[in-house]
């Protein structure tokens, strides 16, 4: 990727379309979203794309509607009475806010990861395989397999392949985050949401996130809300700014950190916000 | 650094040494009296605590032979033990748990899974606190009504109903209390992999809830190995061995209750064994209980 | 967007205005430093000369100076847009302000020479030369101070008319040595006096190109106005 001074240096127009990283067709869609907590309104017409194999960076201030928007992406705000989205959210041309949409099958395509880590009370190896058990019947020898690739791809098989039957609560902060994330990628999800992944972490865990981040958009199609700037700037390709509900600025991240296109978001992101 | 406000300056006046010392002095002394008052408050307890377990030691061990748990109650004078009382009192205990446990828990599961702060949740909880707190001499008359005047007599199954009653409230609140203890992440971090509620409940929740809701499972044995009045309108209590659930039944509290107020030397002597053991018993499930919630 | 709020951290604000300022007075110095030579060169001032000479180490200090606060800018506040882009045109123009100074310099010395030669030809072509680049550098400066991208791109589109005096100046002196070889010697420090004088409006170009960019978040397009045709006066390039 071109760093941000790199491309100060060239010499070349900075015009939008030519700064734009080449950013991939959409995997999911949304388009008109509202969003309400019983009569507020949380999130307001909002309308951009998930490019894919790409990670999109959600930041705003608290209460901005960013973690919101994550939620309703994987229709985990419907276990909740009394929040309900209106507009579309499509994916493979299909809008999972239908009431008749089958939410086990969409959560295993749309997987998630949340901001502490939640291991199970349960073996390192029960972790993996209880997603996978959802939603397969594997043998004995495939299931063995699905969990080593899953916590290879998360980085984490190294660390843990000698005790895969001690329990996963004996793991360090990091460890676990990345064990959440093997039990998410286990179940093969096409996209994963992750919400503030790494706000529980140290800087050194944070940066394996990262670095894991970075290799599993290869596979997958990644939607991250963070409160840290600098992590958005280094994660992401494409960064999406929330404020008040509203989706003020969606822009690759080079231009949104360099040079971004609404006064709003540049006070943001310089840290102007009174 | 700071320019427009002047950051280090404190509001209210100066501080006066000499005012700050006499207030110091002055909280010394109150600090002294309450502290007196409650190291004497914690003597006057202890004392009663201590004199109570020390008179059951010394009585309860002098009394306590092999007869006792060999033999079955007999006549005065004719050096019984306490078997059957002890034997009652297990099976009773067991049944009741067994009926109670499963109820408490599912009923507290529907409280913090699905009712949540509806207002039929709110109704049960109320129900279920009240009943947490009822004299148990109400419940013991409750079964009789139901179930020893409709069938014709004191029953070891009208005992263990008593004693189920008692043991539903606890677990209920446990059961209730540990599983709203567990993070919402948790169970959406399941939900997100796209498990069903059931699955989530049954495979994780309870999973991750467990030792605090057999922490409470024990402490309902604990409350109703020790409890009389359920008993004595339902069991009844039994001299004579007899293991059918279907006739009255002897049970430790009972057998204690009957001897102790007896004019015999040895009856006594057998009810202070009694109490011993159900004192030891009680004592050895709240610390495993202690010990399980404390991992 | 010149109406910015201000900073959460009061101390980032300040050291942004500080960081400012610094460059101001480089530039402030440069635009003295390329006048006084001009006027040293014209009016064969020795004195003044080495004084532009002795003064070249204040604004390499500076360039240092501003250098170093800017790593620790980048460092310690992990800037990112507007504020990025300033701190990065901070360096960049500091470093041009320098190569200005040199350049200033360097046009000192040759004046201390060319006093001690006969004079050739006119000063006119000079003086109307080092007007317009003092000018253009005083005004890419300000543009900088005041964050005026407009005032910038005045700047980058008026290079064009320093480049055509040059041109006359090349010319003149090219005649004047071909007249009578006793003005070589002059007429070639003059030669790189002027060149000097073309390359501090280049670099005030370029200070015009970073201000814009460090304001507007965009490049000026890639084509400048030239008209430097010097390389040309004698003989033409095979096509």
């Amino acid at each position: 990727m071109e760093s941000a001074t790199t491309r100060l240096q060239t010499k070349a127009p900075m015009m939008p379309e030519r700064a734009s990283a080449a950013l991939n067709e959409a995997r999911l869609q949304v388009r008109n979203l509202d969003f309400f907590y019983g009569d507020n309104k949380a999130l307001k017409n909002i309308d951009f794309d998930l490019p894919a194999r790409q990670v999109t960076g959600m930041i705003g201030p608290s209460g901005c509607g960013k973690s919101t928007l994550l939620r309703v992406l994987n229709r985990m705000y419907s276990l909740y009475p009394g929040q309900r989205a209106t507009g579309q959210v499509l994916l493979d041309g299909k809008n999972i806010l239908d009431n008749d949409v089958d939410m086990n099958a969409l959560r295993a395509k749309v997987g998630m990861v949340f901001q502490k880590p939640t291991p199970f009370p349960m073996t390192i190896y029960e972790n993996i395989a209880f997603g996978i058990r959802l939603h397969e019947k594997l043998s004995r020898s495939e299931m063995d397999e699905r969990v080593e690739w899953a916590l290879t791809r998360a980085a984490i098989w190294g660390e843990v392949k000698d005790r895969l039957n001690s329990s996963a609560m004996g793991l360090s902060g990091g460890q676990q985050q990345r064990l959440c994330i093997a039990r998410t990628i286990a179940v093969r999800p096409e996209i994963i949401l992750l919400d503030e992944p790494t706000s529980a972490l140290d800087p050194i865990s944070t940066l394996r996130i990262e670095e894991l981040i970075d290799e599993l958009k290869r596979d997958f199609t990644i939607a991250i809300v963070t409160h840290n700037m600098q992590q958005a700037a280094r994660c992401a390709d494409q960064v999406a700014f929330f404020y008040l509900g509203e989706l003020v600025e969606v822009s690759p991240a080079e231009q949104m950190f360099t040079a971004p296109k609404e006064a709003r978001t540049q006070d943001y992101i310089t840290g102007r916000f009174g | 650094m700071s320019t427009t406000m002047n950051a280090s300056s404190m509001p209210g006046r100066p501080k006066d040494m000499k005012a700050s010392a006499a207030l110091g002095a002055r909280r010394r002394r109150v600090d002294l009296i309450i502290r007196a008052a409650c190291f004497i408050a914690t003597a006057i307890g202890l004392l009663f605590l201590v004199s109570i377990l020390g008179t059951l030691f010394w009585n309860g061990f002098s009394a306590l032979s092999l007869n006792v748990f060999t033999d079955i109650t007999r006549p005065p004078g004719s050096n019984g033990g306490l078997l059957n009382a002890i034997i009652g009192s297990l099976i009773q205990t067991a049944i009741g748990t067994a009926i109670g446990t499963p109820i408490g828990l599912l009923v507290g599961t529907y409280l913090a899974e699905y009712a949540k702060s509806t207002p039929l949740a709110h109704a049960v909880r109320f129900v279920s606190d009240i009943l947490l707190s009822a004299p148990s001499i109400l419940i013991g008359l409750f079964v009789y009504q139901i179930l020893v005047v409709p069938f014709g007599g004191f029953s070891g199954w009208a005992g263990s109903v008593a004693l189920a009653i008692i043991v539903i409230p606890i677990v209920i609140r446990t059961t209730e209390d540990m599983l709203r203890l567990l993070p919402d992440t948790l169970r959406e971090a399941v939900i997100g992999l796209g498990a069903p509620k059931w699955k989530m409940i049954t495979l994780i929740c309870w999973r991750a809830a467990a030792s605090g809701i057999v922490t409470g499972i024990l402490l309902a044995v604990a409350r109703v190995a020790g409890e009389t009045a359920p008993l004595l309108f339902t069991s009844l209590g039994n001299l004579n061995w007899s293991l059918s659930l279907s006739a009255p039944m002897s049970s430790l509290p009972l057998t204690i209750y009957a001897y102790a107020g007896s004019p015999y030397q040895d009856w006594i002597a057998l009810a202070w064994a009694g109490a011993l053991i159900i004192t030891l018993g009680v004592l050895g499930l709240n610390i495993a209980a202690r010990s399980l919630l404390r991992k | 967007m010149p109406e910015q709020g201000e900073h959460i951290v009061r101390s980032y604000e300040e050291q942004l205005k500080k960081l400012q300022e610094m460059v101001a007075r480089m530039g402030g110095l440069a635009e003295r430093q390329v006048a006084d030579a001009a006027y040293a060169l014209i009016r064969r001032d020795t004195e003044l000369a080495s004084e532009v000479i002795g003064r070249d180490g204040e604004i390499d200090q500076l360039e240092r100076d501003i250098e170093q606060f800017c790593v620790r800018l980048l460092a310690t506040r992990a800037p990112m847009a507007s504020d990025l882009r300033l701190i990065i045109a901070a360096m960049k123009v500091s470093n041009a302000i320098e190569r200005i100074g040199d350049y200033a310099r360097n046009c000192a010395k040759r004046a201390v020479v060319i006093s001690q030669q006969p004079q050739v030809g006119s000063m006119t072509g000079f003086q109307w030369m080092a007007k317009l680049v003092q000018e253009n550098l005083k005004e890419a400066i300000d543009s900088l101070v005041n964050q005026d991208a407009a005032a910038a791109e005045r700047v980058w589109a008026a290079d064009a008319s320093v480049d055509d005096v040059y041109n006359g100046i090349f010319r003149e002196l090219l005649t004047h040595m071909m007249e009578d070889p006793r003005n070589i010697t002059a007429a070639t420090h003059l030669l790189f006096v002027a060149k000097n004088y073309e390359r501090i409006g280049d670099h005030a170009t370029n200070i015009a190109e970073t201000v814009y960019y460090a304001v507007r978040g965009g490049a000026l397009p890639e084509d400048r106005p030239k008209g430097d045709t010097s390389p040309y006066a004698v003989v033409r390039p095979p096509v």
